[in-house]
């Protein structure tokens, strides 16, 4: 699979990075490499064979319903840009 | 169990300008579980606490926080899937849904696209006496809610909180079976009855522990059963789907409108895009929310912070022992055991906590006088003052003593009225507040009987004329009803009238 520029230009949209128009070409290129390599699995056989979804025979780790954390307002706001009266400060999104 | 079988409603018909149309509803239920905690985080899900306090870092997507799952919020989704007649998955898994937003802090939602937790259940939506509508549920998964924002406290900024952020949602995902914004509305009752039956949800719709998305679509006549014939969506309309309602009311409104638009535009010539719509309450009208449009590429993929969920056979059973009764048998039972009308029995089991009243009045009791009692006088009374019944200052075993003496024949039902009225606002005990009031009904034959002996000795004249005409005799019992203030039982003075005038 091939990522042309109105892909790659797409992709960035949704991550919300910001890509230059003249550096499109460049990501579309290498975002295709990376997927081009990962396709090598695609030769190996795997018919039958369930997929594995952890290398240790683990299970899911459950934790009772209590209250455990949270009350850390202070330090939950301290990386914010802006924060206000106990809220994160955005620009305005309204539907 | 008495055996209610039920005919289909039909379906709503909406006249256009040119056809008759037919609506097609699907529902997704977004349902807070009842829990403490957040599904993957120990923060609280008190609501009315100060912003951001009820946050953990994981709430807050700190890096390298990871999610570690509540075993409560699962047992919920169980419980509620056992509810809905519906398969419990063993094993499910959490995916992540990739989408930016600033309530959003993560950039994904977890939830569960491709293996939900519970499977195909269904629910019966009453419409009327023997009249039900059967909507199937696709499925039910758990996921986290978002966090809330606020607009109008600055012209310039959003404030954000995120003591939702986390907590745990079941989306209840119903198939298109819903024909029309009445039925809608009722599904949605229902739903909620059923999940506070279970105590899975607290079904609080104003806050938004309860609130669907509305799915729909028109169709013209026959198109339907089309569909349902061969499960084609082909056959059916384009469908917009209503976002976020949390009002019976509204949705009943929005459906109602989003109708009539699909009509106007598709016999107009036109096509109905699919998208995501806002119903605004205040205009009456449903409006495209195009900012969530580019952001539906959603790039699921399996969470890598979470292993599946594995769960027993034998806890699921373990959970299914614990069921309580639900509203359906409840109410086929009231009405097998007590003899109630259909409507008393929906009324009676609407919410657990009255049905388990009137069970209390009715034990040993007549049930429909029971029935009466509880619905006529106590809600009646409960809604006149904005009291629930767990607030109700007359307890079950009062009411029943009220019902006892009118049994009894000592007081009669204009005099139970009152004492349920003293017992209201003095409490007490029912007969020492009728013997306090003076309210007992005479029962003892020997005063009667004196009373009329005196009357009769009084008034030969009356009751020669009455031995002639047994018409007449209703006059001496009116006077002795009289001559006891009220008070004696007019059924047992008539019988005694006529055993003394030998009639």
């Amino acid at each position: 699979m091939s990522i042309d520029i109105a892909t790659a230009a797409k992709v960035a949209k949704l991550a919300r990075i910001r890509v230059e128009e003249d550096q499109l070409p460049k990501l579309a290129e290498q975002l295709s490499g990376i997927l081009g390599f990962m396709e090598q699995l695609n030769e190996v056989n795997v018919d039958g064979i369930e997929p594995m979804v952890s290398v240790t025979p683990m299970r899911l780790v459950r934790r009772k319903d209590a209250v455990t954390d949270g009350n850390i307002q202070a330090q939950v706001l301290k990386n914010a840009p802006d924060a206000r009266e106990g809220f994160f400060a955005v620009p305005k999104v309204v539907e | 169990m008495l055996d209610l079988t039920y005919e289909a409603p039909k379906p709503k018909v909406i006249a256009g300008a040119k056809h008759d149309w037919e609506l097609v509803i699907g529902m997704e239920i977004h349902a807070q579980v009842a829990s403490q905690s957040k599904l993957f985080s120990g923060a609280s899900t008190q609501v009315g606490s100060e912003p951001n306090s009820n946050v953990a870092f994981v709430d807050a997507a700190m890096p390298g926080m990871l999610p570690v799952i509540n075993e409560f919020c699962v047992a919920q989704a169980v419980r509620s899937g056992l509810g809905l007649k519906a398969a419990i998955n063993l094993r499910s898994a959490f995916d992540r849904k990739n989408y930016f937003y600033p309530d959003l802090p993560q950039g994904y939602q977890i939830s569960q696209l491709y293996h939900p937790i519970v499977g195909e259940g269904e629910v019966l939506v009453e419409m009327g006496p023997g009249i039900a509508r059967k909507v199937r549920i696709e499925r039910i998964h758990l996921e986290q809610d978002a966090g809330k924002s606020i607009h109008d406290m600055d012209p310039a900024m959003s404030f954000v909180d995120f003591n939702r952020t986390g907590v745990a949602l079941m989306e209840i995902v119903s198939r298109p079976d819903i024909r029309g914004p009445e039925e809608a509305a009722a599904y949605v009752a229902k739903l909620r009855q059923i999940l506070r039956y279970l105590g899975t949800c607290d079904g609080n719709m104003q806050n938004g522990n309860l609130r669907a998305d509305v799915n729909v679509s028109i169709c013209r006549p026959g198109q339907y059963e089309k569909y349902q014939a061969t499960q084609d969506f082909s056959h059916l309309g384009t469908r917009c789907e209503i976002k976020n309602m949390n009002s019976l009311r509204f949705i009943q409104q929005a459906i109602e409108y989003e109708a009539r638009r699909q009509i106007a535009i598709v016999e107009d010539g036109g096509k109905v895009d699919q998208e995501t719509r806002l119903y605004d309450p205040d205009k009456g009208e449903t409006r495209s929310m195009r900012s969530k449009e580019e952001a539906h590429d959603y790039r699921y993929f399996p969470c890598p912070d979470l292993l599946p969920l594995e769960i027993e056979q034998a806890w699921v059973d373990e959970i299914a022992a614990s069921m309580p009764e639900l509203p359906d048998a409840k109410k086929a039972r009231f009405m097998g055991d007590f003899g109630l009308t259909d409507y008393d029995a929906n009324v009676l089991t609407a919410e657990v906590a009255n049905a388990a009243f009137f069970e209390e009045v009715a034990q040993g009791r007549d049930g429909k006088q029971a029935a009466n009692w509880v619905i006529n006088e106590l809600f009646g009374r409960l809604n006149k003052e904005g009291l629930s019944i767990a607030e109700t200052p007359v307890s079950s075993a009062q009411l029943g003593g009220v019902i006892d003496l009118i049994a009894k024949g000592e007081i009669s039902g204009k005099m139970a009225k009152d004492l349920f009225e003293i017992l209201w606002t003095e409490g007490g005990e029912p007969s020492e507040q009728a013997a306090k009031h003076g309210m007992k009904q005479v029962t003892d034959l020997g005063a009667i009987e004196a009373a009329l002996d005196a009357l009769m000795a009084a008034n030969p004249d009356q009751v020669e004329k009455a031995r002639a005409n047994a018409r007449l005799a209703g006059w001496f019992t009116g006077q002795v009803l009289k001559a006891t203030g009220g008070k004696a039982n007019p059924a047992v003075v008539g019988q005694m009238v006529n055993q003394k005038l030998g009639l």
